[in-house]
Parts: C-alpha cells; structure tokens; sequence
C-alpha cells in the first residue's frame, strides 16, 4: 500500500484507516456516545424548563460536539506513532498532503460525521423547534469536519508528549472559535428569521481554507520534528 | 561569503556583548520616558469632560495592548525565523516573548476591567476588542504551555514555533468573526461612543507611554533572552569564562 501510485495514495490512505476503525467497533463508537450521554444530560442541570432549554439547546450541542471531536481529533496519529507506521509514512518521498487528508476524512467519516447525523435527533429531545434541525445538521456537518481538521494539527503538535488531552484543549480551544461563533449563528439567524445562508457559507469558507492548509501545516511539523 | 553579516546576529554570544552594552542606556532612556508620560498623563492633562478623571487608565491600558499584539507578532516571526534558518537564538527569543505578552495581555484586560466599571458600570463587557484579546491571552498560554511540555526542549520549541504561527493565520479571522458576533448579539444599553479626536495635551503624554512601552518590552525581552542564553550556552567556553570572571 505504501507502494501505491501518487493519484491512490487519498484513497489508500483513506481505505486504510476506515478498516482499522470499523474492525475496532467499540472504540470507534466512544465519541459518540460521550456525546449523546453528555447532551442527554444537560437537562438534567439545566431543569426541564422547555422555553429555557429551547433557547440554549444549540449552543449546548455545538459545544458538545467540539468537545467530543476534541477528544477523538487528539488521538489521531496516536496509534500510527506507537507502532512506527507513522514514521514510515514521513520517510516517503510521497507529498504528506494527500496520506494526511485520507486520513483526516477517514477519521471524519467514522468518529465525527455519527455525531453530526445524530445531533438533530437530539435536538427532539431536548426540545428545538423542528425547522432549526436542518440548519443544525448541515452546519455540523462542516463544522465537525473543521473541528477534525483543525484538531489534527493540534494532534501533530503534541505527539510525542504525556497526558496530552488538557494540553491539546488549551492549544485549539482558542483556534476554535470562529467556527463555533459561525456554526451556533446559523441556528440562531434561522431562529431571528433571516437567512442561515450567511454564516453557513462563512463557515464553508473557514473550512475551504482548512482544508488546503491544515494538512500543509501537519506534514510541516512532522518534517521538521522527526527528521532529525 | 556575503551571508556572513547576516550569521553574526544568529550568534548568542554576539547578540550577549551587544545587548550588553546598549541595554544600560535603553534602561534609563525607558525609565525617564515612563515617568514623564505618566507624570504628564496622571497629573497634566486635562479631565475628559465625560469620564472625569477616570480616563487615564487609558495611559497604561492602550499602550499594554499595543504590545499584547505586537508581542504576539514578534513571536511568530521569530518562531518562524527560527524554523526556517534553523538559528536557535531566534527559537529562545520566541520561547522569552511568550510570558512576557502574557503579562501585557493580562494587565490590558485587567486596566480595560477597571476602567468599564466606572465607565460601562460592570467590570467585563463582552465587546469585540475585550473578548478578541481575551482570546489572544489564551494563544499567548498555549504557545507557552506547549513549549514546556516536552522532555526535549528544542522540539517544544519548534511545536510552539508552528502553534504561533498558525495563530498568527488565525488572528484575522477571529477578530473579523468576533466583531461580527458582537454586531449580532450587541446588547442596546451599551453605547460605545466613536474616540473624538483627542486634545494634544491628553495625545502627547499617550505617544510618550506607547514609545515608552515598545522600549520596556525591548528592556525586558533582552534580560530574558540573555539569562535564556546564559542558561543553554552553559556549557561553552565563553559562558564558563563569563562567569567564573
């Protein structure tokens, strides 16, 4: 596989890291049910106060959604690093552009994409008005996509490092906040009654920068801590 | 052959001797211009004729968050120096400038809270400029956090060189989206009237502080990049002659 021609290498890459994470079926699941349990329990602190609940529920489960693709984005080259496969990949004469966005997007469909789909299901419950729903998966749907990618740079940086989890919050909360500031207003214009549109395509474009230059700055930092 | 010059200044020993030798003289030119911006500023210049004596915290409160963003400039592009020449003395100038934008950061926001409670009436207000360098404090703290992390220090170096950098990409954005949240959820009570154009005798004690400032940070990045140097070039011959002189 690592053989592959250039024009295979997304797609091998990509392959490959979906089978590693469906073969491991409970570790794959774990974001989302932390995430599910942690939303479910909001009402539990805030009281089942419909109309209060009404009102924050978007920013609750924004929030919970960055915390758990946080989690998952963290430990992404983490496995690859402890058993050298990750090493070998840098070695390569290979762009680390293309292994690394398969990587990403296979981390994406299989860790974050769940919990994007399953976030307006949650919304019935706690209650948000039925026409929010749709805003509030499509905005997930990119806004968990910039989360991984983003978090995969903070992911690069601390690698190497011990008890990393708090030390990875502390460097990519701050990275995270126009994409939650967008991604919670689409809700919100749809809620005053103006167009959603707007923010969404803010955060598309958010994500179009991303995804040029997140793997650009990942195999930056791979090249120059490793080869030495 | 012509790069030569330019490796002089990569050369901690040479940038020890040289700042040695100007840091007296910047010392005092730092410490006479602080005392007569804030003598003039405190006791001089005029009342505002709307906040009374309460605007001159805007004395050390503008010209601390000038610096808070400069800082953070300087410190990527010294990061970024650093990863692309591979000059170490660029790396610990980065690592130095950290705590110390941390510390302009801090006593920005701290001035800017004393200064909304008589003004605004409550101590934070969550304006785009407070929440945008709220922000930049928690960049300035993950820069620091993740260059002290690591066993190896030359590789939390480099980690928080590229952290830096990518916050510096970001900076524009958060500041564009902040200000766009703030016109979103701007509540009405709260007016912020646009800075008239300020007397000279209020204008002339704030460029004082502000060039005043610019040279504290300079004073104080140099001491710390100099004890940084004494620290790591512990073992060469001219640190070991240096300090048992």
């Amino acid at each position: 596989m690592i053989f592959a021609t250039k024009e295979n290498l997304f797609i091998s890459y990509l392959k490959r890291d979906l089978v590693v994470s469906f073969r491991g079926k409970s570790a794959s699941l774990n974001p989302l049910i932390f995430f599910v349990m942690i939303v479910l329990l909001m009402p539990l602190s805030l009281g089942s106060y419909s109309l209060a609940l009404q009102k924050v529920a978007p920013g609750i489960i924004w929030i919970m959604a960055l915390l758990s693709v946080l989690l998952s984005a963290g430990s992404i080259f983490d496995e690859d690093y402890n058993d050298g496969s990750l090493e070998q990949m840098i070695i390569t004469p290979n762009l680390l552009f293309l292994p690394l966005l398969g990587k990403m997007t296979a981390h994406w469909i299989s860790k974050s994409l769940p919990i994007a789909i399953t976030a307006p299901f949650l919304g019935l419950f706690l209650p948000m008005p039925e026409n929010a729903l749709i805003p509030l998966l499509v905005g997930l749907i990119i806004g968990t996509a910039c989360f991984t990618l983003l978090g995969s740079i903070g992911a690069a940086l601390t690698v190497p490092t011990k008890d990393k989890s708090f030390l990875l919050a502390l460097i990519i909360l701050p990275l995270y906040v126009p994409i939650i500031i967008f991604g919670s207003s689409v809700i919100y214009y749809m809620a005053d009654g103006m167009n959603w549109r707007y923010p969404l395509a803010a955060l598309s474009s958010i994500f179009c920068i991303l995804v040029v230059l997140s793997p650009l700055a990942i195999s930056g930092i791979f090249r120059s801590s490793m080869i030495e | 052959m012509q790069w030569t010059w330019f490796h002089k200044f990569a050369s901690p020993k040479w940038f020890y001797q040289i700042t040695g030798k100007i840091l007296p003289f910047l010392a005092w030119l730092t410490f006479f211009l602080l005392v007569i911006g804030l003598v003039l500023g405190l006791g001089y210049a005029p009342a505002d004729a709307k906040q009374g004596n309460s605007f001159r915290i805007i004395y050390i409160h503008v010209p601390s968050n000038f610096l808070a963003l400069a800082g953070y400039f300087l410190m990527a592009i010294a990061g970024a120096i650093g990863l692309i020449w591979r000059i170490k003395l660029a790396f610990w100038v980065m690592k130095c400038a950290a705590p110390i934008g941390v510390v302009f950061t801090l006593v920005g926001l701290l001035t800017g809270s004393l200064w909304g409670k008589p003004t605004w009436g409550s101590f934070w207000v969550w304006d785009a400029r407070g929440t945008s360098m709220l922000i930049l404090l928690f960049l300035y703290v993950g820069v620091y956090s993740l260059g002290r992390s690591f066993h190896n220090a030359n590789s939390g170096e480099k980690a928080s060189a590229f952290l830096a950098i990518v916050g510096t990409v970001n900076i524009p954005i958060i500041y564009k989206s902040v200000d766009w949240w703030f016109t979103l959820h701007q509540p009405a009570t709260i007016k912020f009237t646009s800075a008239p154009s300020m007397h000279p005798d209020m204008f002339y004690p704030l460029l004082i502080m502000i060039v005043g400032f610019y040279l504290l940070y300079a004073v104080v990045l140099m001491l710390a990049v100099r004890a940084e140097i004494l620290l790591r070039e512990r073992k060469t011959n001219w640190v070991r002659t240096l300090v048992l002189k």
